[in-house]
Protein backbone atom coordinates (compact mmCIF):
# COMPACT_ATOMS: atom_id res chain seq x y z
CA UNK A 1 0.00 0.00 0.00
CA UNK A 2 1.69 3.53 -1.20
CA UNK A 3 -1.10 5.71 -0.71
CA UNK A 4 -3.87 6.07 1.79
CA UNK A 5 -7.07 6.18 0.95
CA UNK A 6 -9.02 9.87 0.52
CA UNK A 7 -10.62 10.84 3.87
CA UNK A 8 -14.28 10.72 4.22
CA UNK A 9 -16.40 14.09 4.84
CA UNK A 10 -20.26 14.14 5.66
CA UNK A 11 -22.65 14.58 2.07
CA UNK A 12 -24.21 17.46 4.01
CA UNK A 13 -27.29 18.66 3.65
CA UNK A 14 -27.47 19.46 -0.01
CA UNK A 15 -26.48 15.65 -1.11
CA UNK A 16 -29.38 15.50 -3.68
CA UNK A 17 -28.04 18.76 -5.94
CA UNK A 18 -25.23 16.23 -7.14
CA UNK A 19 -27.45 12.64 -6.17
CA UNK A 20 -30.76 13.47 -7.23
CA UNK A 21 -30.64 16.81 -9.38
CA UNK A 22 -33.95 15.87 -10.65
CA UNK A 23 -35.56 15.11 -7.24
CA UNK A 24 -34.61 18.70 -5.93
CA UNK A 25 -35.98 20.72 -8.61
CA UNK A 26 -32.69 21.29 -10.98
CA UNK A 27 -34.37 19.34 -14.37
CA UNK A 28 -32.23 19.26 -17.75
CA UNK A 29 -29.31 18.61 -16.84
CA UNK A 30 -29.38 14.81 -16.70
CA UNK A 31 -32.51 12.99 -18.11
CA UNK A 32 -33.11 11.00 -14.49
CA UNK A 33 -31.45 10.90 -11.70
CA UNK A 34 -29.17 7.81 -11.14
CA UNK A 35 -30.66 4.56 -9.87
CA UNK A 36 -33.93 5.60 -10.24
CA UNK A 37 -34.99 2.72 -12.20
CA UNK A 38 -33.79 -0.92 -11.19
CA UNK A 39 -36.04 -2.80 -13.35
CA UNK A 40 -35.00 -1.76 -16.83
CA UNK A 41 -37.38 -4.25 -18.46
CA UNK A 42 -38.75 -7.71 -18.56
CA UNK A 43 -36.35 -8.91 -15.67
CA UNK A 44 -36.83 -12.24 -13.71
CA UNK A 45 -38.51 -12.81 -10.59
CA UNK A 46 -40.99 -11.24 -7.48
CA UNK A 47 -41.46 -7.89 -7.24
CA UNK A 48 -41.23 -6.30 -4.02
CA UNK A 49 -41.15 -3.06 -2.32
CA UNK A 50 -38.91 -2.05 0.77
CA UNK A 51 -39.80 1.42 2.35
CA UNK A 52 -38.39 3.18 5.44
CA UNK A 53 -36.97 6.20 7.26
CA UNK A 54 -33.29 6.92 8.71
CA UNK A 55 -34.17 7.68 12.23
CA UNK A 56 -32.09 9.99 14.37
CA UNK A 57 -31.24 9.58 18.15
CA UNK A 58 -34.29 12.01 19.20
CA UNK A 59 -36.37 9.19 17.06
CA UNK A 60 -36.61 11.68 14.67
CA UNK A 61 -36.98 10.81 10.79
CA UNK A 62 -33.96 12.66 9.01
CA UNK A 63 -35.48 14.44 6.09
CA UNK A 64 -32.01 15.01 4.05
CA UNK A 65 -30.45 11.37 3.93
CA UNK A 66 -29.43 9.35 1.15
CA UNK A 67 -30.05 5.74 0.32
CA UNK A 68 -28.47 3.63 -1.96
CA UNK A 69 -29.06 -0.26 -2.43
CA UNK A 70 -27.14 -2.54 -4.43
CA UNK A 71 -28.19 -6.42 -4.49
CA UNK A 72 -28.36 -9.45 -6.76
CA UNK A 73 -30.70 -10.45 -9.61
CA UNK A 74 -33.24 -12.96 -8.75
CA UNK A 75 -30.63 -15.94 -9.74
CA UNK A 76 -28.16 -14.62 -7.28
CA UNK A 77 -25.87 -12.47 -9.39
CA UNK A 78 -24.91 -9.34 -9.85
CA UNK A 79 -24.43 -6.78 -12.40
CA UNK A 80 -21.54 -5.98 -12.07
CA UNK A 81 -18.06 -6.25 -14.13
CA UNK A 82 -16.68 -7.74 -11.03
CA UNK A 83 -18.89 -10.77 -10.62
CA UNK A 84 -17.07 -14.13 -11.70
CA UNK A 85 -19.82 -15.97 -11.51
CA UNK A 86 -21.87 -15.28 -14.48
CA UNK A 87 -24.06 -12.76 -16.55
CA UNK A 88 -26.58 -11.33 -14.18
CA UNK A 89 -30.24 -10.28 -15.29
CA UNK A 90 -29.73 -7.80 -18.11
CA UNK A 91 -33.09 -6.25 -17.31
CA UNK A 92 -32.07 -5.49 -13.78
CA UNK A 93 -29.37 -3.10 -12.73
CA UNK A 94 -29.15 -4.18 -8.46
CA UNK A 95 -28.39 -0.87 -7.61
CA UNK A 96 -30.83 1.69 -6.15
CA UNK A 97 -30.59 5.48 -5.16
CA UNK A 98 -33.33 7.25 -3.18
CA UNK A 99 -33.75 10.76 -1.22
CA UNK A 100 -36.40 10.58 1.65
CA UNK A 101 -38.92 12.54 1.39
CA UNK A 102 -38.87 16.47 2.33
CA UNK A 103 -41.61 16.27 4.96
CA UNK A 104 -41.87 12.67 5.87
CA UNK A 105 -38.15 11.76 5.28
CA UNK A 106 -39.14 8.05 3.99
CA UNK A 107 -38.23 6.91 1.07
CA UNK A 108 -39.49 3.66 -1.46
CA UNK A 109 -37.45 1.24 -3.65
CA UNK A 110 -38.93 -0.94 -6.21
CA UNK A 111 -37.10 -3.69 -6.79
CA UNK A 112 -37.08 -7.78 -7.05
CA UNK A 113 -36.38 -10.29 -4.62
CA UNK A 114 -32.29 -11.31 -4.84
CA UNK A 115 -31.38 -14.79 -4.77
CA UNK A 116 -28.52 -15.98 -2.17
CA UNK A 117 -25.14 -15.14 -2.61
CA UNK A 118 -21.95 -17.07 -1.90
CA UNK A 119 -19.58 -16.43 1.20
CA UNK A 120 -16.58 -16.92 2.69
CA UNK A 121 -15.73 -20.31 2.21
CA UNK A 122 -18.97 -20.74 -0.41
CA UNK A 123 -21.63 -21.03 2.39
CA UNK A 124 -24.45 -19.54 1.08
CA UNK A 125 -25.26 -16.28 2.43
CA UNK A 126 -28.84 -16.08 3.15
CA UNK A 127 -30.67 -12.98 0.56
CA UNK A 128 -30.07 -10.20 1.61
CA UNK A 129 -30.04 -6.24 0.29
CA UNK A 130 -26.60 -4.18 0.92
CA UNK A 131 -27.91 -0.41 2.36
CA UNK A 132 -25.49 2.99 2.22
CA UNK A 133 -26.58 5.86 4.18
CA UNK A 134 -25.25 9.35 3.97
CA UNK A 135 -26.99 12.54 5.40
CA UNK A 136 -26.02 15.52 7.28
CA UNK A 137 -24.33 14.87 10.79
CA UNK A 138 -23.15 10.96 8.74
CA UNK A 139 -18.95 11.40 8.43
CA UNK A 140 -18.02 8.17 6.69
CA UNK A 141 -21.23 5.93 4.64
CA UNK A 142 -22.49 3.73 6.47
CA UNK A 143 -23.18 0.49 5.71
CA UNK A 144 -25.58 -2.06 6.57
CA UNK A 145 -27.69 -4.77 5.03
CA UNK A 146 -31.30 -5.97 5.04
CA UNK A 147 -32.45 -9.69 5.41
CA UNK A 148 -36.24 -10.65 4.76
CA UNK A 149 -38.23 -12.41 7.50
CA UNK A 150 -39.32 -15.31 6.30
CA UNK A 151 -35.86 -16.41 5.60
CA UNK A 152 -34.19 -18.88 7.73
CA UNK A 153 -31.05 -16.69 8.83
CA UNK A 154 -29.78 -19.19 11.57
CA UNK A 155 -27.08 -20.74 8.82
CA UNK A 156 -25.86 -17.41 7.57
CA UNK A 157 -22.29 -17.15 7.41
CA UNK A 158 -22.17 -13.00 8.00
CA UNK A 159 -24.92 -12.84 10.63
CA UNK A 160 -23.43 -15.95 12.76
CA UNK A 161 -20.33 -14.16 13.57
CA UNK A 162 -22.59 -11.23 15.47
CA UNK A 163 -21.68 -11.46 19.00
CA UNK A 164 -24.87 -9.57 20.06
CA UNK A 165 -27.42 -12.25 19.30
CA UNK A 166 -30.30 -9.44 20.10
CA UNK A 167 -29.04 -7.01 17.45
CA UNK A 168 -29.77 -8.95 14.25
CA UNK A 169 -33.04 -8.02 14.61
CA UNK A 170 -32.20 -4.73 13.48
CA UNK A 171 -31.53 -6.63 9.93
CA UNK A 172 -34.65 -7.98 9.17
CA UNK A 173 -36.78 -5.92 7.47
CA UNK A 174 -41.03 -6.64 8.46
CA UNK A 175 -43.35 -7.90 6.00
CA UNK A 176 -46.05 -5.15 5.48
CA UNK A 177 -48.43 -7.12 3.01
CA UNK A 178 -47.35 -9.71 -0.55
CA UNK A 179 -43.88 -8.04 -1.61
CA UNK A 180 -44.34 -5.35 0.60
CA UNK A 181 -41.72 -4.81 3.04
CA UNK A 182 -40.33 -2.04 6.04
CA UNK A 183 -36.62 -1.05 6.88
CA UNK A 184 -35.91 1.37 9.36
CA UNK A 185 -32.63 2.11 9.81
CA UNK A 186 -32.21 3.66 13.47
CA UNK A 187 -29.03 5.50 14.04
CA UNK A 188 -28.82 4.99 18.21
CA UNK A 189 -30.93 3.72 20.98
CA UNK A 190 -32.05 0.78 21.76
CA UNK A 191 -32.79 -0.94 18.69
CA UNK A 192 -29.93 0.56 17.17
CA UNK A 193 -29.14 -0.58 13.46
CA UNK A 194 -26.27 -3.23 12.90
CA UNK A 195 -23.77 -1.24 10.94
CA UNK A 196 -20.46 -3.23 9.39
CA UNK A 197 -17.22 -2.51 8.04
CA UNK A 198 -15.74 -4.81 5.76
CA UNK B 1 -9.32 -11.22 -3.56
CA UNK B 2 -10.03 -8.67 -0.78
CA UNK B 3 -10.14 -4.77 0.08
CA UNK B 4 -7.50 -3.53 1.93
CA UNK B 5 -9.54 -2.74 5.61
CA UNK B 6 -9.91 0.96 6.61
CA UNK B 7 -7.59 1.61 9.16
CA UNK B 8 -8.82 3.30 12.69
CA UNK B 9 -8.39 6.56 13.28
CA UNK B 10 -7.80 7.32 9.48
CA UNK B 11 -11.44 8.53 8.72
CA UNK B 12 -13.56 10.80 10.71
CA UNK B 13 -15.02 9.25 14.33
CA UNK B 14 -18.81 9.28 13.92
CA UNK B 15 -19.08 11.14 16.80
CA UNK B 16 -17.24 14.49 16.36
CA UNK B 17 -19.62 16.90 19.08
CA UNK B 18 -18.00 20.70 17.06
CA UNK B 19 -19.67 19.04 14.43
CA UNK B 20 -23.26 19.33 16.76
CA UNK B 21 -25.73 17.40 13.90
CA UNK B 22 -23.00 14.22 14.30
CA UNK B 23 -24.21 14.34 17.66
CA UNK B 24 -27.85 12.38 16.96
CA UNK B 25 -26.68 10.90 13.84
CA UNK B 26 -23.48 8.86 15.04
CA UNK B 27 -24.15 5.03 15.86
CA UNK B 28 -23.19 4.59 19.21
CA UNK B 29 -22.00 0.74 18.79
CA UNK B 30 -18.61 0.61 17.33
CA UNK B 31 -19.35 -0.91 13.03
CA UNK B 32 -19.19 -5.36 13.11
CA UNK B 33 -16.24 -6.17 10.90
CA UNK B 34 -17.64 -8.46 8.62
CA UNK B 35 -16.24 -10.59 5.77
CA UNK B 36 -15.88 -9.09 2.08
CA UNK B 37 -18.35 -11.31 -0.32
CA UNK B 38 -19.34 -10.85 -3.77
CA UNK B 39 -21.69 -8.38 -1.94
CA UNK B 40 -19.80 -5.71 -1.27
CA UNK B 41 -16.41 -7.33 -4.08
CA UNK B 42 -19.14 -6.15 -6.82
CA UNK B 43 -20.42 -2.75 -7.57
CA UNK B 44 -22.52 -0.85 -9.91
CA UNK B 45 -21.07 0.17 -13.49
CA UNK B 46 -21.69 3.29 -15.04
CA UNK B 47 -21.14 3.33 -19.02
CA UNK B 48 -19.82 6.16 -20.86
CA UNK B 49 -23.12 5.83 -22.50
CA UNK B 50 -24.92 7.53 -19.27
CA UNK B 51 -23.39 11.33 -19.95
CA UNK B 52 -24.17 14.21 -22.17
CA UNK B 53 -21.59 16.21 -23.44
CA UNK B 54 -22.08 19.00 -20.97
CA UNK B 55 -22.85 16.57 -18.05
CA UNK B 56 -18.77 17.40 -16.66
CA UNK B 57 -19.23 21.03 -17.43
CA UNK B 58 -20.83 23.34 -14.24
CA UNK B 59 -20.58 26.51 -16.26
CA UNK B 60 -22.78 25.47 -19.16
CA UNK B 61 -24.83 22.59 -18.04
CA UNK B 62 -28.36 24.78 -16.23
CA UNK B 63 -28.78 27.66 -17.42
CA UNK B 64 -29.11 29.27 -21.26
CA UNK B 65 -26.13 31.41 -20.52
CA UNK B 66 -22.39 30.77 -19.00
CA UNK B 67 -22.39 30.98 -14.98
CA UNK B 68 -21.23 33.93 -12.86
CA UNK B 69 -17.79 33.82 -11.31
CA UNK B 70 -13.96 32.54 -11.48
CA UNK B 71 -13.87 30.04 -14.13
CA UNK B 72 -11.73 26.70 -12.71
CA UNK B 73 -11.26 23.44 -14.21
CA UNK B 74 -10.79 20.83 -11.28
CA UNK B 75 -8.94 17.81 -12.61
CA UNK B 76 -7.11 15.01 -11.46
CA UNK B 77 -6.31 11.22 -11.52
CA UNK B 78 -8.54 8.30 -9.03
CA UNK B 79 -5.95 5.78 -8.06
CA UNK B 80 -6.37 2.99 -5.69
CA UNK B 81 -4.09 2.86 -2.46
CA UNK B 82 -1.31 0.95 -4.88
CA UNK B 83 -1.29 3.54 -6.78
CA UNK B 84 -3.13 1.64 -10.02
CA UNK B 85 -5.74 3.90 -11.98
CA UNK B 86 -8.98 3.21 -10.89
CA UNK B 87 -10.88 3.75 -14.56
CA UNK B 88 -14.60 4.18 -15.22
CA UNK B 89 -15.24 5.25 -11.83
CA UNK B 90 -18.17 7.34 -11.50
CA UNK B 91 -17.43 11.28 -9.84
CA UNK B 92 -20.67 13.06 -9.08
CA UNK B 93 -20.01 16.81 -7.79
CA UNK B 94 -22.09 19.46 -5.99
CA UNK B 95 -21.38 22.92 -4.93
CA UNK B 96 -22.65 26.37 -4.32
CA UNK B 97 -22.60 28.76 -6.53
CA UNK B 98 -19.95 31.63 -6.43
CA UNK B 99 -21.84 33.53 -3.75
CA UNK B 100 -21.92 30.58 -1.53
CA UNK B 101 -25.16 29.88 -2.01
CA UNK B 102 -26.69 26.19 -3.32
CA UNK B 103 -29.87 25.49 -4.98
CA UNK B 104 -32.09 24.12 -2.61
CA UNK B 105 -35.52 24.38 -1.19
CA UNK B 106 -33.53 24.36 2.28
CA UNK B 107 -31.19 26.70 1.69
CA UNK B 108 -31.91 30.04 2.93
CA UNK B 109 -28.34 32.00 2.69
CA UNK B 110 -28.68 35.62 1.27
CA UNK B 111 -26.31 34.99 -1.01
CA UNK B 112 -27.29 35.25 -4.30
CA UNK B 113 -28.35 32.93 -6.72
CA UNK B 114 -27.05 32.53 -10.04
CA UNK B 115 -29.98 32.04 -12.60
CA UNK B 116 -27.11 29.74 -15.08
CA UNK B 117 -25.29 27.70 -12.08
CA UNK B 118 -27.49 24.61 -10.92
CA UNK B 119 -24.37 23.62 -8.96
CA UNK B 120 -24.28 19.66 -10.38
CA UNK B 121 -21.84 17.66 -12.56
CA UNK B 122 -20.50 14.38 -12.87
CA UNK B 123 -18.16 12.31 -15.26
CA UNK B 124 -16.64 8.80 -15.63
CA UNK B 125 -12.76 8.50 -15.22
CA UNK B 126 -10.74 7.29 -18.81
CA UNK B 127 -8.32 4.42 -18.85
CA UNK B 128 -5.63 5.93 -16.87
CA UNK B 129 -8.02 7.08 -14.22
CA UNK B 130 -7.94 10.58 -15.10
CA UNK B 131 -10.87 13.46 -14.62
CA UNK B 132 -11.88 16.62 -15.48
CA UNK B 133 -14.58 19.40 -14.55
CA UNK B 134 -15.16 22.73 -15.56
CA UNK B 135 -17.26 24.57 -12.78
CA UNK B 136 -17.14 28.35 -11.04
CA UNK B 137 -15.27 28.57 -8.01
CA UNK B 138 -17.75 28.19 -4.95
CA UNK B 139 -17.89 30.56 -2.60
CA UNK B 140 -17.58 30.31 1.30
CA UNK B 141 -20.71 30.04 3.21
CA UNK B 142 -22.12 30.43 6.63
CA UNK B 143 -24.08 27.55 8.11
CA UNK B 144 -25.69 26.99 11.70
CA UNK B 145 -23.47 25.02 14.01
CA UNK B 146 -21.98 27.19 15.96
CA UNK B 147 -22.76 30.83 16.26
CA UNK B 148 -20.57 32.20 13.24
CA UNK B 149 -19.46 29.10 11.55
CA UNK B 150 -18.09 28.89 7.88
CA UNK B 151 -17.61 26.44 5.40
CA UNK B 152 -13.62 26.98 3.39
CA UNK B 153 -15.40 26.83 -0.22
CA UNK B 154 -15.66 23.52 -1.27
CA UNK B 155 -16.77 20.62 -3.83
CA UNK B 156 -18.48 17.51 -2.84
CA UNK B 157 -17.49 14.67 -4.05
CA UNK B 158 -19.13 11.49 -4.68
CA UNK B 159 -17.52 8.31 -5.95
CA UNK B 160 -18.36 4.78 -7.02
CA UNK B 161 -14.64 2.78 -7.93
CA UNK B 162 -15.27 -0.87 -9.04
CA UNK B 163 -16.88 -2.36 -5.69
CA UNK B 164 -19.13 -1.22 -3.44
CA UNK B 165 -16.33 -1.68 -0.65
CA UNK B 166 -15.15 1.36 -1.91
CA UNK B 167 -17.85 3.46 -2.11
CA UNK B 168 -16.91 7.24 -0.90
CA UNK B 169 -18.35 10.75 -0.32
CA UNK B 170 -15.63 13.57 0.57
CA UNK B 171 -15.21 17.08 -0.39
CA UNK B 172 -12.62 19.14 -1.53
CA UNK B 173 -11.02 22.21 -0.83
CA UNK B 174 -8.84 24.79 -2.41
CA UNK B 175 -5.23 25.34 -1.36
CA UNK B 176 -4.31 28.46 0.47
CA UNK B 177 -7.65 29.01 2.07
CA UNK B 178 -7.08 29.73 5.71
CA UNK B 179 -10.93 28.86 6.20
CA UNK B 180 -10.29 24.98 5.91
CA UNK B 181 -8.45 24.92 9.46
CA UNK B 182 -11.22 26.39 11.46
CA UNK B 183 -13.97 24.28 9.90
CA UNK B 184 -15.80 21.56 12.44
CA UNK B 185 -16.17 19.41 9.81
CA UNK B 186 -12.88 19.41 8.71
CA UNK B 187 -11.90 19.05 12.06
CA UNK B 188 -13.62 15.46 11.76
CA UNK B 189 -10.73 13.99 10.56
CA UNK B 190 -8.00 13.35 12.96
CA UNK B 191 -5.02 14.06 11.10
CA UNK B 192 -3.64 17.07 9.30
CA UNK B 193 -2.17 14.44 6.79
CA UNK B 194 -5.64 13.40 5.88
CA UNK B 195 -7.10 16.65 5.43
CA UNK B 196 -4.11 17.88 3.31
CA UNK B 197 -4.99 14.98 1.05
CA UNK B 198 -8.62 16.78 0.38
CA UNK B 199 -6.48 19.86 -0.78
CA UNK B 200 -7.04 20.78 -4.31
CA UNK B 201 -3.69 22.03 -5.68
CA UNK B 202 -3.28 25.58 -7.93
CA UNK B 203 -1.53 24.50 -11.28
CA UNK B 204 -0.51 26.91 -13.24
CA UNK B 205 0.76 24.96 -16.14
CA UNK B 206 -2.68 22.84 -16.35
CA UNK B 207 -4.09 26.91 -17.01
CA UNK B 208 -6.51 27.33 -19.70
CA UNK B 209 -5.24 30.30 -21.40
CA UNK B 210 -7.46 33.68 -21.22
CA UNK B 211 -10.23 31.28 -20.16
CA UNK B 212 -9.69 29.04 -16.55
CA UNK B 213 -7.68 28.31 -14.02
CA UNK B 214 -6.68 24.74 -12.91
CA UNK B 215 -6.51 22.95 -9.61
CA UNK B 216 -5.79 19.24 -9.51
CA UNK B 217 -7.43 16.94 -7.14
CA UNK B 218 -6.25 13.51 -6.84
CA UNK B 219 -8.82 10.66 -5.17
CA UNK B 220 -6.88 7.57 -3.76
CA UNK B 221 -10.08 4.62 -3.25
CA UNK B 222 -9.15 1.14 -1.14
CA UNK B 223 -6.66 -0.77 -3.00
CA UNK B 224 -7.37 -4.28 -2.86
CA UNK B 225 -4.65 -7.70 -2.15
CA UNK B 226 -4.72 -10.76 -4.49
CA UNK B 227 -6.55 -11.62 -8.19
CA UNK B 228 -10.32 -11.75 -9.20
CA UNK B 229 -10.61 -15.31 -8.15
CA UNK B 230 -8.70 -15.93 -4.94
CA UNK B 231 -10.72 -16.69 -2.68
CA UNK B 232 -13.49 -17.89 -4.84
CA UNK B 233 -15.46 -20.57 -3.35
FE1 LIG C 1 -21.36 22.14 1.06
Amino acid sequence: MRFRESASQTAGPYVHIGCTPNFCGIGGVYTEDLGSRMITGDAKGERITIRGTVIDGAGMALRDAMVEIWQADAAGLYASPEEARGAADPHFTGFGRRAGDYETGEWVFETIRPGPVPGPGGRMQAPHVTFWIVARGINLGLHTRMYFPEDDLSADPVLSRIEHRSRIATLVAKAEGQGAYRFDIRLQGPEETIFFEC
Amino acid sequence: MSYYARASGWHPPALHPPYKTSVKRSPSFAPVTMPQTPSELTGPAFGHGLFGPLDNDLIRNFGAEAAIGPRIVVFGRVQDEDGRPVPEALLEIWQANASGRYRHAKEGYIGAIDPNFGGCGRTITDAEGRYEFRTIQPGAYPWPNGPNDWRPAHIHFSIFGRAFAQRLITQMYFEGDPMIWRCPIVSSIPSREAVEGLIARWDPEATLPMDARAFRFDITLRGRRGTMFEGRP
